[in-house]
């Protein structure tokens, strides 16, 4: 087959980022500072636990699902970090007689808590068939209703510095955070081209009844691909609460649309079967290049959330166009 | 005015990767039954739906009562008075019957300024229509409290409740008994009698060439030409559907069956009206066919086998051992293969690559370290089966979706042969496939037998299983009726078997 390039297919395949971009220069050359290692160092502390809660979504996206409880998972991961991790000296502990434990084993037992919801939406999706919307929905209520029980509506702060230091720490030049979700990036990458699992994954996602014809074992893939993204809300609630230096049961809320939102953007198609990594990280950053735009703007917030709105709407209408163009 | 009451000329469609039709026509005369023959892809249904105003035709015009017509869509269709009865049913069972004899042309009454249905003059017409082909039901009931046999007439009611001038039936008797198709043909002939132009489309000769007047034969697309149905022989009109001289059309075959490998007993399914205490078995080496109407329940009691559906008793053994199979990948790991009946729905991973859907079904034997895929070695299989079963495509990275029927049942092959199976399942191999490509599928299967691979294939094309199986086992309603040594086996014999209701 010839591969000619065809310019007008390339720009409507990639219109929303060619859009973002050219808005990205134009702000850049207007307004001062936008170019700066300021900016740039904020842009990576917005983008790496967004993309890392993106990476987590997408295996739900490419296999027709969907996460809605991936914003309220992500809070909840926040609240556990920070309950496990305020200063021993800090006087409104949320647990006055918690010893002091080292940050990473923090992390791990949130993740590990984290897999437990991930593995009880992937039971319900795979062997009671319930619609995914539907089970996480019901899961984001209960996740949220959780939160609030434990935290007694409380917001926390008072982290000991070792923790905060995960957020705005860097080796040389790079933060830590960057270092993380690149971790994440590759790890996510190998998983989805070189595994098993991901084959599996995207034959799911293509012809569910064919996979399962094919000896694909359906339930089990469905179950690690909500588990492993419980435990990627884990890490990333993990990391926003560093960042923030507190949280609260408002933390990561409507995360999981933005998240949603990237994938979408980024080339995950709601049709299934179809998604790269390479592309969420690219989805992610349209999404946080338009809001710091905005910022520099000086637009509103509450207009910035009409503006985010329709670029979820327009990038999802292309994808389909795309798909539909094909049939 | 002339003397046809519809006219197709020079009709032309193309599907992606096929040309359904090249240049087909038709001419209805009022008044007549016209059957429309061709083999399974010949293009009939694909005419008929274009007539129908499903399909937009590429080229090719329509002529209706003297004057070119664009047909938009199925409701204007109605409206001209061209009516179908699908092949496939697209009935609302959790409907009532009239609802289903009138959906989309409700009729209305106006209550003050606002228009409603009016049900009363609904259901009133409908058991008129009802009556009128002789079916006694309330129109008030679901419509799923009925068979599919019982629905298949209620479609025909709709059709003639549209006063319709031209009415097609797309295989209509496929899922009938036999008092079921006298009932039809009576309808059939109230209704020629009334004037209207009826398109019989129908794989079943006898009855052809009793119910029509005309007959008109396509192949690969084409319009072949038109007879009077008394001019024709069965003969006659298998040469023209087929077009070239049956011993040609399957390769020869070499295999030597051997001892018997794979048995099945008692097999009953959970549903009670599906296949029940099927008992069959397969030798190593040996092609055995497996015939049947719509409805015998073939594909379930395969699908049952292959793990795909629920069976309430029965024992699977191969080479004397019992199998336990509860679901697909049980039966693969046992070393079984199935083609599904549906390519589109349950066999091809659509927007995956060649590579991705060929080598889906064996990863576990291309690791590295137990975690890595090993790419080179994927790559080597598929370039290997590309080879082998001669599939065209331009790349192991182009979709599966953009390739032809043919090629997408080869890469399906390949997908199991990836896993050196020695029983294969085939349920309806060459369906939707070009005539040449059927052929080389034709080879394959032979081939698989002569290497000693134990092959079920179901097929409902009658001169395929006779021309391929080394034996046929035949089913109806649900239950095995007989079987039938290849050498022996005609369209007779078959249909006595398939026949054979309790």
């Amino acid at each position: 087959m010839e591969k000619k390039f065809d310019i007008k297919k390339f720009l409507s395949n990639n219109a929303i980022i060619i859009l973002i971009a050219i808005l990205a220069l134009a702000v850049g050359f207007s307004t001062q500072n936008f170019f700066s290692a300021n900016n740039l160092k904020n842009l990576i502390a917005n983008v790496s636990p967004r993309f890392i809660i993106a990476c987590g979504v997408s295996g739900c996206l490419i296999t027709k699902g969907t996460d809605l409880s991936a914003g309220r998972q992500v809070g909840l991961a926040a609240c556990l970090s920070a309950m496990l991790l305020q200063s021993v000296d800090y006087a409104a502990r949320m647990i006055p007689g918690l010893p002091d434990i080292p940050w990473f084993l923090a992390l791990l037992i949130v993740m590990a808590v984290m897999a437990c919801f991930g593995a009880i939406n992937g039971c319900v999706i795979a062997y009671l068939k319930v619609p995914p919307f539907i089970a996480t929905l019901g899961m984001q209520t209960i996740v949220y209703g959780l939160c609030s029980v434990i935290t007694g509506n409380q917001p926390m702060g008072g982290f000991k510095p070792s923790y905060s230091n995960v957020a705005l720490g860097a080796i040389g030049p790079i933060p830590y955070l960057a270092i993380f979700a690149l971790i994440v990036g590759l790890f996510m990458w190998f998983l989805y081209n070189k595994t098993r699992h991901g084959k599996y994954m995207y034959a799911i996602g293509g012809n569910e009844n064919a996979a399962q014809v094919a000896g694909v074992n359906v339930t089990a893939t469905l179950i690690r691909i909500y588990v492993l993204a419980a435990v990627l809300y884990g890490l990333a609630g993990f990391l926003v609460g560093a960042k923030a230096g507190g949280a609260s049961t408002a933390t990561g809320f409507g995360y999981e649309l933005e998240a949603i939102a990237a994938c979408t953007i980024g080339g995950v198609s709601t049709n299934g079967g179809v998604g790269k990594v390479p592309g969420i990280l690219v989805g992610v950053l349209v999404f946080e290049i338009l809001k710091i735009c905005l910022q520099f703007l000086r637009v509103d917030p509450a207009y910035t959330f009409i503006a985010q709105g329709l670029v979820i709407i327009v990038a999802v209408a292309l994808d389909l166009r795309k798909y539909l163009a094909k049939k | 005015m002339s003397e046809y009451r519809l006219e197709m000329r020079g009709v032309v469609k193309t599907f992606p990767g096929v040309k359904a039709l090249d240049h087909a026509q038709l001419q209805l005369r009022p008044g007549t039954v016209h059957a429309l023959m061709g083999e399974n892809g010949a293009g009939k249904s694909t005419l008929m739906k274009c007539m129908f105003g499903i399909y937009h035709m590429d080229e090719g015009e329509v002529i209706y009562e003297g004057e070119p017509v664009e047909i938009k869509g199925p409701l204007d269709a109605l409206n001209r008075g061209i009516a179908m009865v699908h092949q496939e049913l697209q009935p609302i069972p959790e409907r009532s019957i009239g609802e289903n004899i009138y959906v989309g042309r409700y009729p209305t009454k106006k209550v003050g300024p606002i228009t409603v249905i009016d049900h009363e003059k609904m259901y009133e017409s409908a058991a008129k229509v009802l009556e009128e082909v002789h079916l006694n039901y309330d129109p008030k009931a679901k419509l799923g409290s009925l068979s599919v046999s019982q629905m298949q007439l209620v479609e025909i009611a709709k059709a003639v409740s549209a006063d319709c001038k031209v009415l097609i039936l797309d295989e209509p008797t496929s899922s009938l008994t036999a008092a079921e198709v006298e009932a039809l043909f009576t309808i059939v002939d109230e209704l020629r009698a009334k004037g209207v132009s009826i398109v019989y489309i129908s794989h079943k000769m006898d009855e052809i060439l009793r119910i029509s007047d005309e007959v008109t034969i396509m192949r690969d697309g084409q319009y072949i030409g038109t007879w009077a149905s008394k001019e024709l022989t069965t003969d006659f009109i298998i040469t023209k559907m087929v077009g070239r001289e049956l011993s040609n059309l399957y390769p020869p075959r070499e295999n030597v069956p051997g001892e018997v490998v794979f048995e099945v007993e008692d097999f009953t399914s959970i549903n009670p009206k599906s296949f029940r205490h099927a008992s069959f078995s397969v030798r190593k080496g040996e092609i055995l066919g497996v015939a049947g109407l719509v409805g015998a329940q073939r594909t379930e009691l395969m699908e049952g086998l292959f793990g795909l559906r629920c069976h309430a008793a029965g024992k699977i053994t191969y080479k004397g051992q019992e199998l336990k199979i509860n679901q697909p990948r049980d039966a693969i790991n046992n070393g079984i293969a199935m083609l599904t009946e549906d390519r589109r729905a349950t066999g091809i991973l659509g927007v995956l690559s060649i590579a991705d859907n060929v080598s889906i079904s064996s990863l576990n034997k291309y690791l590295i370290g137990g975690i890595m895929l090993d790419d080179k070695k994927i790559e080597q299989l598929v370039q290997d089966n590309v080879a082998k079963l001669s599939i065209k495509t331009p790349s192991s990275k182009t979709l599966i979706q953009s390739l032809s029927g043919g090629n997408q049942q080869k890469v399906l092959i390949s997908r199991w042969l990836a896993n050196d199976p020695d029983v294969f399942i085939l349920d309806e191999p060459t369906r939707g496939i070009d005539v040449g490509a059927k052929y080389e599928i034709y080879c394959i299967i032979a081939e698989l037998a002569k290497q000693g691979k134990s092959i079920i294939m179901i097929s409902s094309e009658m001169s395929e299983l006779i021309g391929m199986s080394d034996r046929i086992m035949v089913m109806c309603d649900g239950r095995v009726t007989g079987f039938i040594d290849g050498k022996d086996a005609n369209q007779e014999n078959i249909m006595a078997l398939a026949t054979q209701f309790e």
